[in-house]
């Protein structure tokens, strides 16, 4: 962006960070507020979707390879494979099924919580003591009652540490997401890509990771409210 | 569509030329190979050591992983418009090299997970046993800690190739190198059976990555080899 020889430009005024297309533009987050904004809760929106609809079914499938064994190398590795694909290549993919829309992210990117999720949660439910299990057992529990009141709250930690990765790195891909219109703040991103607006580029970004590190830590209070145990007996 | 894209793929001319699958493949596995090493070099030692000294090593897992939060496609961004780089540095300009550091970035958490993770597990009678029949920190750390450790650092480094090759793809975004030029430019043309064959080019080769890497491991595994020696 260059202003002519004859110093003509914008009415009204445009401010100079505009036309220097510096990294730092206050103007910029004023003028732009209302996108800023639509971005951000379209971004908070795909990553909730995403990680929760994972958690639902990583959860289902964690229970189904607990009840059937055999099934558990299986269902493990076919996440893993899950895993390898890329983001970029995993949108196109889905693309001649879902199309361009906010499906094939949420689809996308709840595949690849589900990889990190069912881990957590497998290895969580696994590191639940014999003894406790057998004790609540004893006392009458049933199995809901038995994965629900004993051998759940038992695996939280573990299953909230692969949450907390599985929702930041979510939150960083769902900018990939732009390609097929539906990226939260990546699309802001790449709308800036052949202008080389960097106003708009640092915008984003930081917003994107301000998102990473505000869904991490909710995630450790809430992981604190739900396990007051584990506080307790240390100083 | 997917007969369109099996055309695609099994046709000479878009193999060729350096528009072709051919160049771009090459561009993708001398980015990943690069990344790989640098962030190993980087990260291995460091990982290592704190992991047998047994200390700080939490901390520096906590500051690596915040590279799982900062979006790659940012980085690159960042990097490409950013003040590193000139047109004239290594083989794909500024793209290229902001590609570079954001792979870097980002494949550092697993390896130094891992690596530290590691050393940090293996049992602490052995390691105190091997002080105690007089070995050297070096010698314990060389003879004892990194043959138990090696699956776990190993892990890691597979882990890491995997998710460098993959998210490698990105480049594209920026008009850098790299086999996601193949998706982007099928993007631009509506023509999804590319799209589709870039995508399908892209996993597979992350699964033989990963499928080499597995054999690798195996070969190499100083546990394996000593026990192959001694049967």
């Amino acid at each position: 962006m260059t202003v002519s020889a004859d110093g003509v430009s914008d009415p009204p005024e445009t401010p100079q960070c505009y036309l220097d297309n510096t990294w730092w533009c206050a103007p910029y987050w004023a003028d732009r507020q209302e996108e800023l904004v639509d971005g951000t809760l379209q971004h908070v929106l795909l990553t909730v979707v995403s990680v929760g609809i994972g958690l639902l079914l990583a959860f289902a499938l964690a229970l189904l390879a607990r009840r059937f064994s055999p099934l558990e190398n299986a269902i493990v590795g076919a996440t893993t494979i899950i895993y390898t694909i890329p983001s970029l290549a995993m949108f196109s993919l889905l693309l001649p099924l879902t199309g361009v829309s906010a499906t094939t992210v949420v689809i996308g990117l709840a595949l690849y919580s589900l990889t990190i999720l069912l881990r957590n949660i497998l290895a969580g439910l696994r590191a639940v003591p014999e003894d406790v299990r057998e004790s609540a057992i004893g006392l009458g529990h049933g199995p809901t009652r038995l994965l629900f009141k004993v051998e759940l709250p038992l695996a939280l930690p573990v299953i909230m540490a692969g949450l907390r990765v599985a929702t930041v790195s979510t939150v960083a891909l769902v900018t990939i997401g732009s390609i097929v219109d539906n990226g939260g703040l990546g699309n802001l991103l790449l709308e800036a890509v052949g202008s080389e607006f960097k106003a708009q580029i640092l915008a984003a970004s930081v917003l994107c990771v301000l998102l990473a590190i505000v869904f991490d830590l909710s995630i450790v209070g809430l992981q604190r409210v739900l396990t007051p145990w584990t506080r307790t007996g240390r100083s | 569509m997917l007969s369109d894209a099996f055309d695609y793929l099994t046709d000479g001319s878009s193999w060729s030329g350096p528009q072709g699958i051919g160049a771009y493949l090459g561009q993708q596995l001398l980015l990943t190979a690069a990344a790989l090493l640098l962030s190993a070099a980087i990260g291995l030692p460091l990982a290592l050591w704190l992991g047998h000294r047994g200390r700080g090593g939490t901390l520096a897992v906590n500051v690596s992983n915040i590279g799982r939060a900062i979006p790659v496609f940012a980085v690159l961004l960042v990097l490409a418009l950013g003040p590193v780089g000139s047109e004239q540095l290594g083989p794909f300009g500024r793209a290229g090299l902001a590609t570079l550091i954001a792979l870097v970035l980002f494949s550092l958490p697993p390896i130094i997970t891992n690596a530290y993770v590691g050393v940090r597990e293996v049992d602490r009678d052995v390691v105190e046993a091997s002080r105690g029949m007089g070995m050297r920190e070096w010698q314990v750390f060389r003879t004892v800690e990194l043959p138990l450790a090696f699956p776990v650092v190993m892990t890691g480094l597979r882990l890491a190739l995997v998710q460098v090759w993959a998210t490698a793809t990105i480049a594209a975004l920026v008009a850098g190198p790299g086999l996601g030029r193949i998706i982007t430019a099928g993007f631009a043309n509506q023509r999804t059976s590319q799209v589709f064959a870039g995508a399908l080019l892209v996993a597979i080769g992350a699964l033989i990555l990963e499928g080499l890497s597995v054999l690798a491991e195996r070969r190499l595994d100083p546990m394996r080899v000593a026990k192959r020696q001694r049967s």
